[in-house]
């Protein structure tokens, strides 16, 4: 392997196990070079190879084609298989993009949050987490996904456990976080137990072919009750959404920005995949329709957490349980089990992931300045910090779904969706739903625009450090508003692999 | 519903009812307990069962330990999933650890690590901030 | 200049005039009359745009491709061209207005005022050429949000809550009710263009026929349609220079020309009246028309009497669209712009007064006239044109309208124009009648002056302030004259080519 030549070419045979590694290897040498710096420069450029790696690889397989990386040369289904196709390269995009924009953020953000002797700590628990995450995504392997997953929830409790120097109450959300989120992968991974005794394989091209065969036993059904409350969890399905807004809130804000655009998506994807491709989609739509249980909890997710949002006064918790509705519209796509809905929820990952992320990271640049978050305190900052406030505006605006915002287009594909299904008091769920959004948008718009501000301190607009990348996620949130080819055409190929469309059980395992 | 009581059912399936009790155990415990160590104990007795779990589905009948013994007749016990649990394992170690290092923090920050006082702290905190929300509206 | 060019630079002067506001925010003057002069220029472009499309009618330029399918594009038709030339003309007078307005009341946040303004325009621009359903309504959306910080420009208490219920009625109604609809539509036949003789037919039939309008219909909340009406009245917090633009040029017409595209281009006039499909909207118009009269009867705020009028006259280009005859709908596109004209003087009457004399109530406002003979003049005229009286030009709207109402056979709609008239006699003429031939009851101005307040007497408010408002009093005439033209120029959305 050393022997070949370092060209683009040779390396690009490598980019599945690369896009793991790299992080990976990045994170232990942050800690034992020990300068902050270089621990960013470090990050920064894991992130940066990352996303060039997770390009190429969408564009190998947008097509439908499938990029298949035997880990050690061993052959799956007894090595580890790490397999690529338009679903994984869509969301491994989506990771290192948000990765990228937020590192130089997170390097001005953190400055005032996190004591300067714990801060290459955290840029090694940041580069664990992003490992993690990325190394669930791309998996083929279904223990491998378990592993992966732990990497990035335990790297995730430290991050948010950070947040205890501004307010101890992360200390709190992270335990909390730590038990529910444990009490998750065990229960993944009872369900994998159940499904290797069953089938005896773990290669989830491999389970996908000998499942079908065991459609009526109660034992897979089991599993995949236990893996879809597992991942649930992860994901903050409604019920088992009570992690999050502590979490979010506390955490840092660089962390609640990483955080909120990233853990959740890489959660509904392996949701995705188990649902769609493992378990073959009639399978999943006959077991006790897993419909008549996710979709009703994503119509309350919808409705309930917006509700609650409206009435928060600190507007990282309100964003938080906006966060949890806008997962509600990720599961709805999932429940209408058609191309539209699929294509929806993975439009929406992308969509969702870019609005969040600009919306957190402008909150932590006030933070940053006014050193709180609490709405009655933002009073009039509009003038006094603009270009913030106008982030915090066009962000809302794509949480509403305004035309010419990526909100919108989300919105659009999820009623067409409801429509083809012939679900009309579906769509009118939707947009009734859209409508609490602009109670608590606009709450904040008022505070920040039509009230003047509170005592006498003069705030100045936040530094360009924390201005620019924020901006990038802005525009970026109404430039895939105007155009949609990338994120629509990778959104419709994603459902084809996760359909089964483009087949995955192509030469079983090959 | 008869083969519940089947006596064979019963012992046949003896690992899997020991699963299940030390599972539902481990969750009681975690749900139940207010003390934050209690809990971590409960989240590792939870574990436990899993590690059971995976280890008892591994065994073969008249299967010996997986180890190369040269003998072609031999049958041998799955070892894949005691690599499984392995890895299982060093996940509950760390989280355990990740655990009882919050709770230390916990302790510092709080002076307490009871839920309910921590519980009855954090409401005074948002209460206070309640009151000053209200305070500037 | 091509014609893609001229639809290119209708969105781009409003836009380049917003972004000179925000430059010019220290500059006072410099300000101003650079958005005056964009608006003098978009005015030129857009009689330029006239002249070109009667020599090359179906031109379009595609902006953006937003999905497959979706586009941006814009294109030129006749109520289109009629609705910019009269936006963008009467963007000049509430300019001059504004301008007056703003400084003689001594108000704040003039760059925020005038860059929403400009916005407005712009989305205003991109709804009158948009060709088809989806660039409509992303203008539309634009056009609620930047009229947000206009109606809630003064930042009290009441204008917060004027500006909630503005935001929540006409985003509620376009989130819950256009949006599905659009996206309904698009479902049923794959495109969302604006076809003559509409692009429903075959496609729909029966009660959903009804249902698809009923969403539309609701879903326009800009047109004011009786229950979703409420907004008109909140947003009357705003400054009087902006509820000229939201009565007369923006908003208010923006609702009820896209109200004419959609029964007229989407469904079709001939496709609504062979499935009947908009029957129970001629009764829902004829009610809102008379129940609207009724409360600008009772209403003492000269500006909220105004806005009750404006419901009703809303009411009565919808109810042009809902007759579904030729007649019916040329009556509304014609009454776009003759309530336009008469509406702003109205308004720009009572901005006037209020400079003048800080006095909002009817009932304050006898006598008035013998000081102010010009405002009033104006208001006269005003009033004349919305009763419907020749030779002002609200009289042609109102007979085409009538002559509609004939063809579709339904004498009840002739009868509530008829009654409705006379309760616009009935709410309006009294103001101008107090105003001139009433004494002031008021003590002598110069026993007051002295201690009350620094104006002694209380005369004609600045040049800026009234000059408008007589400008578009000489329009509401002109228009009389010009009906012909206008009812020439509007037929072809009707005739040929279904």
């Amino acid at each position: 392997m050393f022997s070949a030549p370092f060209t683009f070419a040779a390396l690009s045979q490598h980019f599945p196990i690369l896009q793991v590694v790299i992080p990976l290897i990045a994170a232990p040498l942050a800690v034992f070079i020990g300068v902050t710096s270089i621990a960013f420069l470090l990050a920064f450029a894991a992130s940066i190879t990352s996303l060039i790696i997770s390009y190429s690889m969408l564009m190998q397989v947008i097509d439908g084609s499938v990029i298949s990386y035997h880990i050690g040369g061993w052959a799956p289904p007894w090595g580890i298989e790490y397999r690529v196709d338009a679903a994984n390269a869509f969301v491994l995009l989506i990771l290192s993009a948000i990765s990228t924009v937020v590192l130089p953020y997170a390097k001005t953000s953190i400055e005032r949050e996190i004591r300067a002797s714990a801060q290459t700590l955290f840029y090694t628990c940041y580069l664990l987490c992003f490992t993690g995450l990325l190394g669930m995504v791309i998996t083929g392997d279904a223990f491998n996904v378990f592993v992966f997953l732990e990497i990035s929830s335990l790297s995730t409790y430290v991050l948010v456990a950070l947040g205890a120097e501004r307010d101890k109450r992360a200390l709190t959300a992270a335990f909390n976080y730590l038990i529910m989120g444990t009490i998750g992968a065990t229960f993944f991974v009872i369900g994998l137990g159940l499904l290797y005794m069953m089938t005896g394989t773990l290669n989830m091209a491999d389970l996908a072919n000998r499942l079908p065969a065991l459609s009526d036993n109660r034992t897979v059904q089991t599993a995949l009750g236990f893996i879809v409350v597992g991942m649930g969890l992860k994901l903050a399905i409604y019920p088992l959404h009570l992690w999050l807004p502590n979490a979010y809130t506390y955490a840092p804000s660089a962390v609640t920005a990483f955080l909120a655009a990233t853990a959740t998506k890489a959660a509904i994807y392996v949701l995705l995949r188990f649902m769609f491709s493992v378990f073959a989609p009639d399978f999943t739509a006959a077991t006790g329709a897993l419909n008549l249980i996710i979709l009703p909890f994503a119509v309350i997710a919808m409705f309930a957490a917006s509700i609650i949002a409206v009435f928060q006064a600190d507007l990282k918790k309100t964003l938080a349980y906006s966060s949890i509705a806008q997962i509600g519209y990720m599961l709805l796509g999932i429940s209408y089990f058609s191309h539209t809905g699929i294509t929806a929820t993975m439009i929406h990952l992308f969509n969702h992931a870019v609005t969040k992320a600009a919306l957190f990271m402008a909150v932590g640049a006030i933070v940053y300045q006014t050193g709180t978050s609490f709405i009655p305190k933002l009073a009039g900052l509009g003038k006094q910090m603009p270009w913030t406030s106008a982030a915090i505006v066009a962000g809302g605006l794509s949480l509403i779904g305004i035309p010419a915002t990526a909100g919108f287009i989300s919105k659009w594909v999820l009623i067409s969706g409801a429509l083809e299904k012939g679900w009309w008091w579906m769509a009118m769920l939707i947009v009734a739903s859209s409508l609490i959004a602009v109670i608590y948008v606009w709450q904040v718009v008022e505070t920040l625009y039509l009230k003047e501000p509170v005592g006498d301190v003069v705030v100045k607009e936040a530094p360009l450090s924390l201005l620019i990348p924020t901006w990038i996620l802005v525009i970026a949130s109404i430039y895939f508003g105007l155009d949609t080819e990338l994120t629509l055409s990778s959104a419709r190929a994603a459902a084809d692999a996760l359909l089964g469309t483009a087949p995955l059980a192509a030469g079983a395992g090959s | 519903m008869s083969e519940l009581f089947d006596v064979n059912f019963i012992i046949g399936h003896f690992q899997y009812w020991l699963g299940i009790i030390l599972m539902m155990t481990g969750l009681f415990v975690v749900v139940s307990r207010g003390n934050l160590v209690k809990k971590v104990v409960g989240l590792n007795v939870f574990q436990t069962s899993v590690f059971m779990l995976y280890i008892s589905m591994g065994k073969i009948t008249g299967g010996t330990a997986p180890i190369f013994t040269g003998n072609p007749q031999e049958v041998y016990s799955n070892p894949l999933p005691h690599v499984l649990i392995l890895t299982a394992i060093v996940v509950g170690i760390a989280t355990t650890a990740l655990g009882l290092a919050l709770i230390v923090r916990i302790r510092e920050e709080y002076e307490t690590i009871e839920e309910d006082n921590i519980q009855h702290l954090e409401n005074a905190m948002q209460r206070k901030e309640d009151q000053d929300a209200g305070a500037m509206i | 200049m091509s014609v893609e060019l001229s639809l290119i630079l209708t969105l781009l002067i409003p836009l380049l005039a917003a972004w000179a506001n925000m430059i010019f925010r220290n500059h006072e003057n410099l300000r101003d009359g650079a958005t005056f002069i964009a608006s003098i220029v978009l005015f030129g472009v857009v009689v330029n745009l006239l002249r070109q499309h009667a020599a090359s009618p179906d031109i379009s330029v595609e902006l953006l491709s937003v999905m497959p399918g979706l586009s941006i594009t814009l294109s030129a038709e006749p109520l289109g061209l009629l609705f910019a030339t009269i936006a963008s003309g009467l963007w000049i007078i509430t300019h001059i207005f504004g301008v007056g307005y703003m400084r003689g009341n001594n108000e704040d946040h003039h760059t925020r005022f005038f860059t929403s303004f400009s916005l407005a325009i712009f989305a205003t621009m991109g709804i009158a050429f948009s060709a088809n359903m989806f660039t409509l309504f992303i203008f539309y959306e634009l056009l609620t949000i930047s009229t947000y910080p206009l109606v809630a420009h003064k930042q009290t208490m009441d204008a917060k809550k004027g500006a909630r219920t503005y935001l929540g009625i006409l985003m509620g109604t376009s989130i819950g009710f256009l949006l599905v609809a659009i996206i309904w539509t698009w479902h049923l036949t794959g495109t969302l263009d604006f076809v003559k003789g509409g692009i429903l037919e075959g496609k729909i039939e029966g009660p959903l026929v009804a249902i698809l309008l009923a969403l539309y219909v609701f879903g326009i909340g800009k047109a004011a349609i009786m229950p979703f009406h409420r907004w008109l009245p909140a947003a009357m917090v705003a400054p009087t220079p902006v509820s000229a633009l939201l009565h007369a040029v923006a908003v208010v017409k923006a609702g009820v020309f896209t109200m004419l595209k959609v029964g007229i281009y989407i469904f079709g006039i001939d496709f609504l009246s062979t499935t009947g499909a908009s029957e129970w909207l001629i009764w829902l118009a004829s009610a809102s028309i008379l129940i609207a009269s009724l409360i600008a009867m009772t209403k003492d705020n000269l500006k909220a009497r105004l806005a009750y009028s404006t419901i009703s006259q809303l009411s009565y280009i919808t109810l042009g669209m809902a007759l579904a005859t030729s007649m019916g709908a040329l009556g509304g596109g014609m009454h776009i712009a003759m309530h336009a004209m008469g509406k702003i003087t109205l308004f720009m009457c009572a901005g006037s007064i209020y400079v003048a004399t800080h006095k909002t109530k009817v009932s304050e406002m006898t006598g008035l006239g013998r000081v102010m003979p010009f405002t009033f003049a104006a208001f006269l005229i005003g009033s004349l044109s919305i009763i419907g009286l020749p030779p002002l030009g609200g009289s042609w709207g109102k007979w085409l309208l009538i002559v509609g109402a004939a063809d579709a056979g339904q004498q009840v709609a002739i009868a509530v124009l008829m009654i409705s008239s006379l309760l616009n006699v009935a709410y309006l003429l009294p103001i101008v009648g107090k105003g001139f031939f009433l004494a002031n009851p008021e003590p002598k101005p110069a026993a007051i002056g002295a201690a009350i307040s620094p104006k002694s007497k209380i005369a004609e408010a600045p040049l800026l302030v009234v000059l408008p408002p007589v400008l578009t009093a000489i329009g509401c005439l002109l228009l009389f004259f010009y009906a012909g033209h206008i009812q020439e120029f509007l037929m072809p959305i009707v005739t040929s080519g279904k």
